[in-house]
């Protein structure tokens, strides 16, 4: 399987502000959050198709996206993940002395994972500590 | 008959837009239509009708269940876990008053714990900066009246503070600048072709991470040296054509966001931004500003640093004088070195805004949420404590992005028995007291809660 490897940055967007508010298990914020952003360039070296899933993994964990077609023109190289819980999954909490985590600027590979399924929200923080007791 | 209310402020982001018009039910419980308000102001107002807003406490059971429980219980758990802990932390207040900030103080003391915001993972590294090099600031208004060259690095106003371009920077009309739109250039550095970019003059698509090269290629042009031919992915030319722009402005404004915080360089980007503001004073005026990301995150900053004299990550441990060392003493880097015992989430969502493992580290102890609706802070938690919403059904002072206070009003009546931030931790911090045998220390805007037998003295 062909991986590739990019800088990500994690950011707001006016999507994931605008579902946030209507609370973070609304299906919105799923919508909203659980994508990443790359130039088409970077899919077709990768071999992803768009809108089919991926898996993003840092030095630090791992996280089933979509991978979409940039909303905002990302350019080769770069991918973003929009603020939010599957962006956390993968950030660093490394913060060269100054309390702020590597946000944006860290290197991930993606991969192709058309099989593997988005998980929501919940199951993904409620996951992380051992809380989750529904679904998969 | 619905009422009108006018002059509303939105609980949402830095630009804490104080001209929302809110059509509420004549019984002032539902609200019914927002005006002037972007998107997320909108979802945030009519999210307050939402049912199922929890209006009791909710403790996590053995089996991994949430039970409601009432206030008094709450409080009494919250309290006695603070006062167990060694080295409790209490973290947010993005979105909460200045009340609730002030009141939070009070149980931190008496907890010994380590008391810090938001700006921890946002604009933190920009204190620090600040802290190094000064803060060449002015108020959003002079930006609308006065700036004709307004440079946006690594923020992107369009999507998150999404009036922040009509009420102040790219489009109002101001005294001096009363063409608006057509009278500014408008410059963007950013790694991405944002929607901010789009509307930019000139856009510097930066090599991410980048932020200092370009920063410093900026003062070197302007005083008088060359450059190579390229820095940061921007080549020389265009470098200089948009220092001339900046030099040649009448007044010139600098927007600064995450792009630089959230990069390597941290503190020392904002600090090479700063620099540069003072270099471009020797041309014209200029000035900088930190976009903050909530309505009151710069409330925090100001009450704390008049409370502690420090603006965040206030370890309160030592019990004799405050100390603050980022990177010791904040959130995310005590929590994972394990050095926390007991973490309080207030006003934010740290379960989805911490990085993963942060949360992991932070879950391991007694894990309190203060939040008015679910979050994911709030299902995770040991204890989850709802409490009105600032700026919709309660009202409080607010600090925008900018340090000037705003008196926010609440438009709808609270839910029932739920109390505000302030009131809440008014009572955990009594309960404190109770539980110690010690005498509460009340200011003196406090002294109904000192004499409650006669609540109208002042």
């Amino acid at each position: 399987m062909p991986k590739i490897e990019l800088n990500m940055i994690t950011q707001r967007s006016i999507e994931e502000g605008a579902a946030m508010e209507k609370g973070k298990t609304n299906p919105d914020y799923f919508d909203a959050c659980s994508i990443c952003e790359m130039h088409p360039e970077d899919m077709k070296r990768a071999g992803i198709w768009k809108n089919t899933n991926v898996r993003v993994t840092s030095e630090c964990g791992t996280v089933i996206v979509k991978a979409i077609m940039p909303t905002q023109y990302v350019p080769p190289g770069l991918a973003h993940i929009r603020q939010g819980v599957w962006a956390n999954q993968v950030v660093p909490p490394r913060t060269q002395s100054t309390g702020t985590p590597q946000y944006s600027g860290f290197p991930v590979t993606i991969e192709p994972a058309p099989a593997e399924r988005l998980k929501t929200a919940l199951e993904l923080v409620q996951g992380a500590v051992g809380l989750w007791k529904g679904g998969q | 008959m619905p009422k009108l209310i006018k002059g509303v402020g939105c609980p949402y982001c830095g630009s804490s837009c104080d001209d929302i018009e809110v059509l509420v039910s004549d019984d002032e419980t539902k609200i019914l239509e927002v005006h002037n308000a972007c998107i997320i102001g909108t979802n945030l107002f009519h999210h307050a009708n939402d049912p199922t807003r929890p209006k009791l406490p909710r403790m996590r059971q053995p089996d991994g269940s949430m039970k409601e429980v009432t206030y008094p219980e709450a409080i009494d758990w919250m309290a006695k876990t603070m006062l167990k802990a060694k080295k409790p932390l209490i973290y947010g207040f993005g979105s909460t008053n200045c009340e609730g900030m002030s009141a939070v103080a009070r149980i931190a003391e008496k907890a010994g714990a380590v008391l810090d915001n938001c700006a921890t993972i946002c604009h933190g590294p920009s204190f620090l900066a600040i802290f190094d090099n000064g803060y060449p600031s002015c108020t959003l208004g002079e930006a609308k009246n006065r700036a004709d060259v307004v440079v946006f690095w690594g923020c992107n106003p369009m999507h998150a503070h999404p009036r922040h371009t009509s009420r102040y920077s790219i489009f109002p009309r101001g005294y001096f600048t009363q063409k608006g739109q057509m009278q500014r250039t408008v410059l963007c550095i950013d790694p991405r072709e944002t929607d901010t970019a789009k509307l930019a003059d000139h856009h510097l698509m930066i090599d991410q991470g980048h932020d200092y090269e370009l920063f410093d290629a900026f003062r070197t042009v302007l005083r008088g040296f060359d450059i190579p031919e390229t820095v940061a992915g921007i080549p020389r030319e265009k470098i200089k054509e948009a220092a001339e722009i900046m030099k040649k402005a009448k007044f010139c404004m600098i927007f600064f966001g995450m792009g630089c915080t959230h990069t390597d360089g941290r503190n020392h980007n904002i600090d090479a931004a700063i620099s540069l503001t003072r270099d471009l004073n020797e041309h014209t005026k200029c000035s900088i500003m930190a976009m903050r990301g909530h309505y009151n995150i710069a409330g925090p900053g100001q009450v704390w640093s008049w409370q502690f004299g420090f603006p965040y990550c206030i370890d309160l441990t030592k019990g004799s004088h405050a100390h603050m060392n980022p990177g010791e003493t904040s959130s995310v880097d005590l929590a994972m070195r394990d050095e926390v015992d007991c973490f309080v989430n207030v006003g934010t969502d740290a379960g989805a805004h911490f990085p993963i493992q942060a949360v992991q580290h932070l879950k391991k102890h007694p894990f309190i949420a203060i939040d008015p609706n679910f979050c994911m802070a709030s299902e995770i938690a040991d204890l989850h404590i709802p409490v009105r919403i600032a700026g919709v059904d309660e009202p409080g002072v607010v600090y925008r992005m900018d340090n000037v206070p705003i008196q926010f009003r609440a438009v709808i009546k609270g839910l029932p028995g739920v109390p505000s931030d302030e009131e809440l931790f008014d009572m955990v911090y009594e309960r404190m007291c109770e539980l110690t045998n010690t005498q509460p220390v009340w200011l003196a805007a406090k002294a109904d809660r000192k004499y409650p037998e006669s609540p109208a003295v002042i």
